[in-house]
């Protein structure tokens, strides 16, 4: 079997990379993790269900894991690690200190999610909270200091715009 | 007395981040910004990838294993098979059952056959589909009760009974004013720790022995169990904590920790293999699925006399911990109530489903679960309330377990009552919102939604059991001002560290407090579970800094000609009889101080063939209260609030307390009312995260919470366990709670005994069993 062989480029946190010798179908997660060193990104479900590959393409959150790599030449890509300097790295410090974090697995993907929905919703009720992040599944924390963690950001950014 | 300090401030105030306090993570900040190294994030110059063969039949004779056109594959460095194992082809946490690889026979759907290494993990897919395995297909053993009647041939070497014991106390021949009896079910969940099965092993330089990295809950029984295996010295293998995503029981056991160090030694390269969740969920043990049966006597004001059950948890196919399982079911089956009779039976047994073994609660979820539902029939055939009826067979300190053991911990099981009782409860839904319906968004209810509440009490033990020594080891090192501190407490989430810390800052008076590697290189913590490493580890930690705080009292003592005796730390002061006289960080300055201490909790014996003795080390009770909406007509249901108070001796931090507490809700919900794998046939059906579900952040209500702080003398600073207790009587609370919204809306009178529970057990009438008054 001959392998087909292409190559992209991808800006990544701004940074340029380019990307030689993809595999067909091969996911923005695996060439986020593999290719480009960048293994913040998770992987815990591979179909979509858990949000732990969650990044930002455009600014719009989407699981890396269902996204071709090919489909997104040339477009701009947030991960966990650019996060912070692109914005939320308020959200990242209300996330450690509300106890949002256990294992972590979760946790890039739940905060690129919630810089997403912080982004459409500067003022997300409870409900619009957990609606927004039905799709991140964490299984340590059971929630409650998460939903605390946006909230406290949104009223945050609310008294210091 | 001579005083020197430069510092003007005498003033002792507690240190800022000691015990007590909400402190913050050490690893947080590499946990937001994504920089921490999970064990999935590792990789190695010139690392190979590995797969894991796995047999696609419940029971089979292997005929044959033919990997000739798997190694021919280009890219591919080796395939393994039982041939090459050259140690002990067998591990087990207590026996050592599982073949590394099956020989002759395969026992599960998922159990290991063969592995390959290969360049990259497309190569490795594409050998092992070469790897050609004939079977003969046997009949499976699946019914959980024939592996007890003996009427099946054994399936292992071992037979298929893992474990039979049973409890006799007091009059076996009681029988009571009242009685109530009902048989209960419970499913078999996962622990879906988000963070996948992943490690990479080394080998040594001389080829001799493997350096392996690994997300694990105890990394020297991981060590034991590779080198037999490898069949080197356990000095030829050493771990280090991988970044563990989770683990809730789900890696006590060996999974691929020896398949990628012989892939390691057979192939000279670093070998690296992560588990897909489909293959996660048949390469871990599970919580094992129980059929319970129980029959309640009492006196008719509802005072509890005999508890009889007899419980039978399907082990799977290997034994694992299941022996352990069963001994904390039956141990428990009273509950946290007095009984002074009791006849149990409890069988573990081997069948050709998925091996079970450790998870959060470890057999008492299964126990509480009947005997919880049992205590809402008593109520029910004694006419009184449930929460009244609980009060009044409270369990005290000083009170006795079914086993004869006295109950010497603190136990404030009707303060944990009445605290969760006594929370506010949520207020009726005003707002259409479809996030408060019942199935949420994009399905109906009509308006038939009842709202019901319930509530369920649990006692847990704590540490291991039956005479196990169980012991934790920490050194504390004191150089330059700093703190260092060393052992191999597995960290999963759950924040020793950060407990760790606080501990050294109290003991110590010193704020800057360091980690060194999580590794073999120090001696044994144990294991993170049986909610024991605060206390274990905890107690460790606590003894290695008070080593270490003698040794700087005596330097005081010497340098400043002062009275030993006299002297302490305070806050960040040394003190003589209460005076400030230096700075702890000024006095240790230029001066290295190191201390390693090994902490054992008191013995513990096993049980007699009667099931008597004192086979436990200590208890925390919790009670929880759960409020459900059910829409009666299409078996949908929401839990709209949970509130618990939990007995937790001394929050040591609340911060931590609470996410234990709220994780372990949400894994308690999610029994009651989605997780289980179900195998058809010996198969599962349900290995993804689309059809097993979790629940999400739209299925979690609020936890309402009240901390119990009652200090235990016999824990390390007080402190109990506070892992496991979250996630067991809620299940049951939440199913009392639906069987009150159905009896509001008229559709049904018999308690449900199933979990989960299913749309149909909501929405078709069932037939549950009686409560006769009399006899």
């Amino acid at each position: 079997m001959k392998r087909v062989e292409t190559e992209c480029t991808l800006t990544v946190n701004g940074v340029d990379h380019a990307v030689t010798g993809l595999h067909p179908g091969e996911s923005l997660l695996d060439t986020l993790r593999e290719r480009c060193g960048l293994r913040g990104s998770k992987g815990a479900c591979e179909e979509g269900e858990c949000g732990s590959c969650t990044v930002l393409v455009d600014g719009e959150a989407v699981c890396s894991c269902l996204t071709m790599t090919a489909a997104v030449s040339g477009r701009s890509i947030v991960t966990v690690e650019g996060i912070g300097e692109a914005g939320a790295a308020d959200l990242q410090d209300a996330f450690l200190r509300a106890g949002a974090v256990q294992c972590g697995f979760c946790t890039p993907g739940l905060i690129v999610a919630a810089d997403a929905l912080l982004t459409r919703n500067s003022s997300p009720s409870v409900d619009e909270v957990r609606e927004g992040l039905a799709g991140n599944l964490c299984r340590c924390t059971g929630y409650g200091r998460i939903v605390e963690a946006v909230l406290d950001t949104a009223s945050q950014r609310r008294e210091q715009p | 007395m001579t005083t020197t300090s430069t510092s003007e401030r005498r003033e002792v105030t507690a240190i800022a981040g000691g015990v007590g306090e909400p402190v913050l993570r050490p690893d947080g900040g590499a946990k937001v910004d994504g920089s921490f190294e999970f064990s999935s994030d590792r990789s190695v110059d010139g690392e190979l990838w590995a797969v894991t063969v796995r047999s696609p039949h419940p029971r089979a004779r292997i005929l044959n294993v033919d990997v000739s056109a798997a190694v021919a594959l280009p890219g591919v460095a080796a395939v393994i098979t039982a041939d090459d194992v050259p140690g002990v082809n067998g591990f087990g946490l207590i026996a050592s059952d599982q073949p590394v690889f099956a020989v002759d026979e395969v026992r599960f759907v998922g159990e290991p056959v063969a592995a390959v290494a290969a360049t990259d993990a497309e190569t490795c897919a594409r050998a092992a589909e070469l790897v050609v395995v004939t079977y003969e297909v046997l009949e499976p053993l699946l019914d959980a009760e024939r592996a007890i009647d003996g009427t099946c041939e054994p399936i292992h070497p071992d037979g298929n009974l893992i474990r039979h014991q049973r409890i006799v106390r007091g009059d076996s021949d009681f029988v009571g004013e009242v009685i109530v009896e009902g048989t209960y079910e419970i499913g078999m969940q996962d622990q879906a720790f988000l963070g996948l099965e992943a490690a990479v092993a080394v080998p040594d330089a001389d080829g001799a022995g493997v350096e392996l990295l690994v997300a694990t809950q105890w990394l020297h029984e991981d060590r034991r169990q590779i080198a037999t295996c490898l069949g080197v010295d356990e000095e030829r293998v050493k771990l280090t904590l991988g970044g563990v995503g989770g683990a809730f029981g789900g890696r006590e056991d060996i999974s691929l920790q020896v398949h990628v160090s012989l892939l390691a030694l057979v192939t000279g390269r670093p070998v690296r293999a992560a588990y897909s969740r489909s293959e996660s969920f048949i390469g871990h043990v599970h919580r094992h699925p129980a059929a319970i049966w129980m029959r309640h006597h009492a006196d008719r004001d509802g005072t509890l006399r005999k508890v009889e059950a007899r419980f039978v948890l399907d082990g799977g196919a290997y034994a694992s911990t299941s022996s352990a399982v069963l001994i904390n079911a039956v141990t428990h089956a009273q509950g946290p109530y007095r009984c002074e009779n009791a006849v149990v039976d409890g069988y573990a047994v081997r069948t050709n489903h998925l091996p079970c073994g450790a998870m959060r609660g470890f057999g008492v979820v299964q126990a509480c679960f009947a005997h919880e539902r049992q205590m809402d029939r008593l109520a029910a055939a004694c006419d009184m309330d449930p929460v009244d009826l609980r009060l009044l067979n409270a369990m005290e300190t000083g009170d006795h377990l079914i086993t004869g053991q006295r109950v010497e911990n603190v136990a404030p099981v009707a303060r944990c009552i009445r605290e969760t009782m006594a929370l506010p409860l949520p207020e009726p839904e005003t707002e259409d919102h479809v996030l408060s319906l019942p199935g949420g968004a994009g399905l109906t209810a009509d308006g038939s939604v009842v709202r019901g509440v319930g509530m369920a009490v649990s006692i847990k033990n704590l540490m291991y059991s039956e005479g196990f020594d169980d012991y934790s080891t920490a050194r504390c090192v004191v150089r330059d001002g700093r703190v260092a501190l060393k052992f191999a407490t597995a960290e999963v989430g759950q924040g020793f560290v950060t407990i760790a810390m606080q501990i050294a800052r109290t003991e110590l008076g010193l704020a800057d407090v360091d980690f060194e590697s999580i590794d073999t290189a120090v001696g044994s913590a144990g294991s993170t579970s049986a909610s024991r490493q605060t206390w274990m580890s905890g107690g460790a930690v606590v003894e290695a800094c008070r080593g270490v705080v003698g040794q700087i009292l005596d330097q005081v003592a010497t340098d400043r000609e002062l009275d030993r005796d006299g002297l302490r730390i305070e806050g960040e002061w040394v003190t003589a009889d209460g005076v400030p006289v230096v700075m702890v960080a000024e006095a240790v300055a230029g001066h290295l101080f190191e201390f390693t201490a090994e902490y054992h909790h008191p013995e513990t014996t096993e049980l007699d063939e009667y099931g008597q003795g004192d086979c436990h080390t200590a208890f925390a009770f919790t009670a929880h209260r759960a409020v459900v909406d059910v829409d009666p007509d299409l078996g949908l249901l929401r839990v709209v609030q949970i509130a618990t108070a939990q007995d937790v001796g001394r929050a040591l931090n609340p911060l931590s307390v609470v996410g234990q507490i709220e994780g372990g809700v949400a894994q308690g919900l999610g029994l009651a009312v989605m997780e289980e794998i179900i195998q058809t046939n010996g198969v599962i059906r349900n290995a993804s995260f689309t059809d097993y579900l979790i629940p999400t952040i739209a299925d979690m209500p609020p936890v309402v919470i009240s901390l119990v702080e009652e200090p235990d003398p016999r824990a390390p600073l007080g402190a109990k366990g506070v892992g496991e207790p979250p996630c067991i009587s809620v299940t049951p609370a939440i199913v009392a709670a639906v069987d009150d919204a159905l009896r509001k809306a008229g559709r049904r009178v018999s308690p449900l005994t199933r979990v989960p529970i299913r749309p149909q057990d909501i929405a078709l009438a069932g037939e549950g069993s009686t409560a006769t008054v009399g006899s």
